[in-house]
């Protein structure tokens, strides 16, 4: 089954401190006004630009299978590899913020308004994270609200260009979703247009399943790190319904 | 010089206007050229660089610098180019192949003209070939390749490779950057070098530059 995704701004609104984060400033830091402005003005730009829209589909893990052998340019071993043939449900996913952000980030560096685009660049960069978290969550309650005994369960989602899946993965991911109906499409060099996007795959399981030790090839190149936030995220959630 | 020490007060400030103005001032009263880039833009850029290195002020001030050092750029470059004062050197940046991040290269490449170089922006998603055709036929002295994906930090090695078989390593040096990519990736591509950071990259571009 296809969904389209019924994200609205508010859905997608970036949390400050993460923003702040992509632009070097610790939390503990004291943001000068000059910051502040720009961070004000980047807000309603952020605002009057941003038009977030998702499309998941269930897959079956024969169907996930052909979709992340891809063009077989994967790393031999990788954590994707190992959790999706134990998964119970997943879904491929695309969200977008809309072409334009793009624009408007276009428009910022034409003017030569470096800080207002950085700030801008990293509040559609926080916002597309948040449109993919706000879609897990989505798709976890869907998933419970079907029957899913989800009480040791958990949807966590991984994308092409991470984690050992090779971005050419993309090819395959877009033509067994079609994004192109939330107006994604897919370049040459497998990069998403609108840029403000991100894709992939949902695999619901067991806790279990997505653990894994950080100890890949890639891993020692990875300086992101971002499984491990998702891993604490997911036993915070995990605490909390306990 | 007054004049130029207020161009760099007003670049630290942000001040567009004000770093327009006293430029405008400091050409009229016929301060060299060469005088006004060095010790009133750059210089002004050098003390918000080293402020931004030691986390005394963060990204957003530093680009409004940038912005008010461009002001003054935009009225000296043209009579620079007039009396054949070449800049610091010619830098070809770009984002490797299959990477589509390019806001990190972008804020390297304008720290890098805060500093006086010539900076040819390739964009993202540059293939090994353009870089190394861009940087000969242009005679660059830097090639820099940022990548932000793991799987896109192999473009970097070919880079380096393509300018060894074409012999044009000796004359460009390469330098990498971005989140994944570390010291000891950089020397196991044979880069010449690499940057943890924007500031750290014109630091390590000028390195490079003055070793030719």
């Amino acid at each position: 089954m296809t969904t389209l995704l019924d994200l609205a701004p508010t859905d997608v609104a970036p949390d400050r401190a993460q923003v702040l984060r992509h632009l070097g400033i610790p939390s503990d830091a004291k943001v000068s006004e000059r910051t502040e402005q720009v961070y004000r003005a980047a807000g309603e730009l952020f605002a009057s630009s941003v038009a977030p829209a998702g499309v998941l589909a269930d897959v079956t893990v024969e169907e996930f299978d052909a979709v992340y052998r891809g063009e077989g340019r994967n790393q031999p071993e990788t954590p994707v590899a190992l959790i999706f043939p134990r998964a119970e449900h997943l879904a491929l996913f695309a969200v977008t913020l809309g072409p334009r952000i793009g624009a408007a980030l276009t428009g910022c560096f034409a003017a030569q308004d470096f800080a207002l685009a950085y700030t801008l660049d990293a509040m559609a960069s926080v916002a597309a994270d948040t449109a993919a978290d706000v879609t897990e969550r989505r798709y976890e309650g869907a998933l419970r609200a079907r029957g899913w005994a989800a009480t040791d369960g958990a949807a966590l989602r991984y994308s092409p260009g991470y984690c050992g899946w090779d971005l050419t993965g993309q090819r395959r991911l877009f033509a067994r979703l079609r994004p192109e109906t939330i107006g994604l499409t897919l370049t040459d060099s497998y990069l998403m247009q609108p840029l403000k996007s991100v894709s992939g795959v949902m695999l619901a399981g067991p806790h279990a399943i997505h653990r894994f030790p950080p100890t890949y090839d890639f891993c020692e190149r990875c300086e992101t790190r971002t499984c491990r936030e998702r891993l604490r995220a997911m036993a915070a959630r995990r605490r909390g319904a306990a | 010089m007054t004049i130029l020490t207020d161009i760099s007060a007003a670049i630290m400030a942000g001040d567009d206007a004000g770093v327009s103005d006293r430029t405008r001032q400091a050409i009229a009263q016929r301060i060299p050229l060469k005088t006004i880039l060095d010790e009133g833009l750059i210089a002004g850029m050098t003390v918000v660089g080293d402020r931004f290195r030691d986390h005394d002020i963060f990204l957003p001030d530093v680009l409004l610098a940038a912005r008010a050092m461009y002001a003054g750029m935009d009225l000296l470059k043209p009579l620079l180019v007039g009396e054949g004062i070449p800049s610091a050197g010619t830098v070809v940046i770009g984002s490797v192949r299959g990477d589509l991040h390019d806001i990190g290269k972008n804020l390297v490449g304008i720290m890098l003209r805060g500093a006086g170089f010539d900076v040819i922006d390739l964009g993202h998603d540059v293939a090994p070939a353009r870089m190394v055709e861009t940087a000969r036929d242009r005679g660059a002295a830097v090639i820099g390749m940022s990548a932000l994906l793991t799987t896109t930090m192999p473009a970097m090695r070919e880079v380096v490779e393509l300018l060894k078989k074409e012999r044009l390593d000796a004359r460009v040096r390469t330098i990498v950057g971005g989140a994944p990519v570390t010291e000891a990736f950089a020397r196991s591509i044979g880069a010449d070098a690499y940057a943890f950071d924007a500031a750290n990259a014109v630091d390590v571009v000028k390195e490079l530059v003055g070793r030719r």
